[in-house]
């Protein structure tokens, strides 16, 4: 029989036990009562030989081998019965556990989601991402298509795949919306792995820009317009205008979360970035082919970049190529501020494992006689451990498996408070990996909280214990109270600091002038009418219907072009020098360069420090003009007066330039960002005095931005419908407001400080709750020694202070713990988080002085009731 | 049963060895093997009632014995134990490693007498 079979037939092999003893001694007795004792006579000599039964029942149990899983079991019953009879301990230590593995849980539910789980795709290990670096700038490049056509051709290793942002108005099959989508290359599915729900993927010859128009759409868009009937495959959408045939249904992809429609990347030809190898727009991801690894991709890479160097080296000089695992490179930089915040969360699960140990410890020492008594019964030290280990284990699942609600409801709402996007989000959500985690951390809080009482549970000196009254200050566990309160405090220490570093950082963030105004300004980038890109003065025409059609609208007040928008990604660095010698390229500095029609001074807010800005009269045939901002007129001319100087700046013309203008510096980079840029000079110049041979490119680069006189987010859409020119497909896409553009730079620490914030209020509490727990159960066990102090003639002020101190010595050394701490936690968050210096020493004495009050507080609430015990009441205890 | 009888203890683990040795005779019940165990030592061991069963228990638990209910003579159930295949083979080592046991103590013992005429 096995061991279980025999647990689970554990009543019938009792029965069994039972009758094959009494078998036997009925036999022995009736053998004895036919060899001549009377009955009575025969059932004693019977017994004697026999022996106690029950003891030799208990030896039988104990050779069947299941002896511990019964004692688990008992012991198990004997700690529920412990907490339903301890209501109130078992509340609170339930509570703190449950908010510390709910909380660690959500936290890890998302690392696990984001950086940890394996992409969806089929042997996703093998795909990568490629990104453009250049020496200067590292690894920030997208790809250009005709590049990306070049690496795909050549590749021996890679199937390549491009995608680009896009989408647009959707309209067939119900109402038209604006509907986000992708722009991908053929490859793409087949590369990433992905079965269509239905239908094809796109064919190589439908990812030319005479292919005929196709389009795949996600099931979630399926489900929504089509109502998931399989005729929608064939039927017709039109997108931007535009009518495309539906030959595929995909599922959700992790890459293209919010995506819901696909078209063929090699068929936005209209778009005249497609035939630009400098405009580095679209995102390449690529599968190793089976033979090749990641290092001899990136060798064949490097090859290709070369070639490609020499072949275009107006585009592609000094430019690599760096292949990337795709997992890293999706998760992006959200990976230091989720460890962090994990590491957060689980710094609050060990000061609540703290707190409950020194509970449970205070609850073991008051139990000290019961323990002592089950060691002269006869309990074993092994098994008085087994047992408490097993209260802290009971203890340590119920507060889990209340954690694992906590979490299951928690994470969601947690998921859409995270500030932007965050990667595979959808990938986010309950599994067993993650109720493995809760195990792992239920199981090792349950040891961390259970194994000092339970080292502790066998009563060392029995004799003593078992004698000893009440009185008996338990003085050898007030170093291990103590040691716990010190840990809590320090943990406490290193999240306040924390927080306070962070808050700080915010704060001194979010008072920094952003060098424009945010208020009442809409951007959006501007695609436009593929008609009017024959040649310069077609474009320049139709700019300026552009603007004019966008100032009729009714809310906006002005109107402007500009290729760069504050605070939005994207840069056009160009180098300037005040001398007529330009130094070597790789030496010259370098300015943000912004090329902007001439209501930008208004539209942005930017404030004027000296000279003027553009106007109608700054034009192609006058002398070439740039305004600088203050930073760079620093850099280039000192303390001198700029305006009216000369730079010179080849890339825009060979003649030097003429400065007008200084305008007050734009924190571009983000208000977080930006102190950090390499790059802080700024200049700009008007799109009217751009070459006739650059307007192309230029057109496809340029943004609107508006200043309205109404709710900014009101003008967007009669906006869009009045420009769309005469051709009906110039478009507006990436509308955001300039505040959106500023409020996402600070997301990031915004919701750190209101994390970090949480956590080191919840930690503070916790940590004010066990020095008040440890304190006020110690001084109740002095008690009677303080009432025979006060007999003998202290005052209540000297035992407030002898109670007191003892507090004292706790706060300080955990305050000193936690300070080496938190310099440590300061350090790591100068690392990861932008904007964050280093952290004041303000922030620590401010961190302390709370710290402080808040230990104190609970410190002195058991001194007072210590001062006010009655010396007789005290006396007669015990 | 007087206790005063001089009797010796059983040695350590010699108390499997005999139940095995019993049982190998064929299926019997534990009240027949204490019978057995004090007819065949006549009164000179001590067969402790109180550890026969946990014994029993254990070697069963080890599968060196098997159990049945079956009928005794007299009508009642009893629990039956008999050898399986696995306790056949352990009482037959056991056995030889006794035997030699003896025979190296008995030897011994020969000796030191020999030594001291």
């Amino acid at each position: 029989m096995n061991w279980w079979r025999r647990l689970l037939r554990r009543k019938q092999i009792e029965e069994q036990l039972d009758k094959e003893l009494r078998f036997h001694l009925e036999r022995q007795v009736a053998d004895l009562i036919a060899g001549g004792h009377d009955p009575e006579q025969a059932r004693r000599l019977a017994r004697l030989a026999f022996g106690g039964p029950e003891q030799i029942k208990e030896e039988c149990r104990d050779a069947r081998g299941t002896r511990w899983v019964e004692d688990f079991g008992s012991d198990v019953r004997h700690a529920l019965r412990g907490l339903r009879h301890n209501r109130g301990f078992a509340a609170i230590a339930l509570l703190t556990l449950a908010l510390g593995t709910g909380a660690t849980t959500v936290m890890f539910s998302v690392v696990d989601g984001v950086l940890l789980k394996p992409l969806p795709y089929r042997e996703a290990e093998r795909l990568v991402a490629i990104n453009g670096s250049t020496e200067k700038y590292g690894e920030n490049w997208g790809f250009s298509y005709l590049d990306f056509l070049d690496v795909q051709r050549q590749s021996q290793s890679l199937d390549a795949a491009a995608w680009n942002y896009g989408g647009g108005t959707v309209s067939g099959h119900g109402e038209a919306e604006y509907i986000d989508g992708s722009a991908v290359s053929s490859g793409l599915f087949p590369a990433l792995g992905i079965r269509l729900v239905r239908g094809r993927a796109f064919r190589p010859e439908e990812d030319r820009h005479e292919g005929s128009p196709v389009m795949i759409i996600s099931s979630r868009l399926w489900q929504r317009r089509f109502g998931g009937a399989p005729e929608a495959i064939g039927s017709s959408l039109t997108l931007e205008g535009k009518s495309y045939t539906v030959v595929g249904i995909a599922p959700t992809v992790a890459l293209f979360g919010d995506s819901d429609v696909f078209t063929p990347l090699g068929q936005s030809w209209a778009d005249p970035r497609m035939q630009n190898r400098g405009s580095r727009f679209i995102r390449v991801i690529a599968r190793i082919r089976s033979g090749a690894s990641l290092a001899s991709a990136q060798t064949e890479l490097n090859l290709i970049g070369r070639r490609l160097a020499e072949q275009y080296p107006r585009f592609d000089a000094g430019h690599a190529l760096i292949a990337r695992p795709l997992g890293r490179e999706l998760a992006g930089d959200v990976r230091p501020t989720l460890w962090l915040l994990l590491g957060a969360v689980g710094l609050v699960l060990l000061i609540a494992c703290a707190n409950i140990a020194s509970l449970i410890l205070a609850r073991a020492v008051s139990r000290e006689r019961e323990i002592a008594m089950r060691a002269a019964l006869g309990a074993g030290r092994g098994r008085l451990v087994r047992q408490s280990l097993t209260e802290s284990l009971v203890l340590a699942f119920a507060g889990g498996g209340l954690g694992v609600l906590v979490a299951a409801v928690g994470i969601r709402p947690f998921v859409a408070l995270w500030p932007g996007s965050l990667p595979r989000a959808e990938e986010i959500g309950f599994d067993w990996r993650v109720l493995l985690f809760a195990l792992a951390a239920s199981i090792l809080s349950g040891a961390i909280f259970g194994l000092a009482p339970a080292l502790r549970a066998p009563a060392r000196e029995l004799e003593r214990a078992l004698r000893a009254g009440a009185r008996n200050v338990a003085a050898s566990s007030r170093g291990v109270h103590g040691g716990f309160v010190v840990g809590q405090l320090a943990l406490a220490v290193v999240l306040l600091v924390s927080a306070g570093v962070l808050g700080r950082t915010l704060l001194h963030l979010a008072s920094l002038d952003p060098g424009v105004d945010l208020r009442n300004v809409v951007t959006a980038r501007v695609a436009p009418a593929a008609a009017t890109l024959t040649d310069a003065a077609a474009m320049r025409a139709s700019w300026k219907e552009f603007l004019d059609q966008t100032r009729r609208v009714p809310g906006v007040e002005r109107a402007t072009l500009t290729d760069i928008v504050p605070m939005r990604a994207g840069q056009n660095f160009l180098p300037f020098s005040s001398t007529p010698e330009m130094p070597p390229p790789d030496r010259a500095p370098v300015a943000l360069a912004s090329c902007v029609t001439p209501d930008y001074l208004e539209v942005m807010g930017l404030r004027l420090k000296g000279g003027r800005f553009f106007t109608e009269q700054d034009r192609l045939d006058g002398v070439p003009v740039v305004v600088i901002d203050e930073v760079m007129a620093q850099h280039a001319f000192g303390r001198r007066e700029a305006v009216g100087r000369q730079l010179w700046m080849p890339a825009l013309s060979r003649a030097p330039v003429q400065v007008i203008g200084v305008v007050g510096h734009v924190r571009h980079w983000g208000l977080a960002g930006d102190d950090h840029s390499s790059v802080r000079d700024q200049v700009y110049y008007p799109l009217a005095q751009v070459p006739d041979r650059l307007m192309r490119l230029f057109s496809s680069l340029m943004s609107a931005a508006v200043r309205t006189k109404i709710e900014p987010s009101a003008v967007i859409d009669p906006w869009r419908r009045a420009t769309l020119g005469s051709t009906g497909d110039r478009v507006l896409y990436e509308v955001r407001t300039l505040d959106e553009l500023a409020g996402a730079s600070l997301a990031r620490q915004r919701f750190l400080l209101l994390l970090f914030g949480i956590f080191a209020g919840l930690a503070l509490l916790l940590a004010c709750i066990g020095l008040y727990g440890v304190l006020a159960y110690l001084t109740s066990r002095r008690v009677p020694e303080i009432g025979v102090r006060m007999a003998l003639g202290a005052n209540s002020h000297q035992v407030m202070w002898m109670v007191l101190r003892q507090s004292l010595w706790m706060i300080c050394a955990g305050a000193g713990l936690g300070l080496l701490g938190a310099i440590a936690a300061a350090r790591l968050l100068q690392r990861f988080v932008e904007g964050v210096g280093p952290a004041e020493p303000s922030t620590f004495g401010a961190t302390m002085a709370a710290l402080g009050v808040a230990a104190l507080v609970a410190g002195f609430l058991p001194a007072r009731r210590a001062s006010r015990v009655d010396p007789i009441a005290a006396l007669r205890q015990d | 049963m007087p206790r005063s009888n001089p009797k010796s203890d059983l040695p350590q683990g010699t108390l499997d060895l005999l139940i095995l040795k019993i049982v190998s005779l064929g299926p019997v019940h534990g009240y027949g093997i204490a019978q057995r165990l004090q007819q065949v030592s006549r009164d000179v061991v001590q067969t402790p009632q109180g550890s026969l069963y946990p014994a029993l228990h254990r070697l069963e638990n080890r599968g060196l014995l098997a159990a049945d209910w079956k009928e005794t003579e007299t009508g009642r159930e009893a629990k039956f134990y008999r050898l399986t295949r696995k306790g056949r083979a352990r009482l037959e080592t056991e056995a030889a490693s006794w035997q030699r046991l003896t025979e190296a103590v008995a030897l011994i013992l020969q000796m030191s007498e020999e030594g001291a005429k």
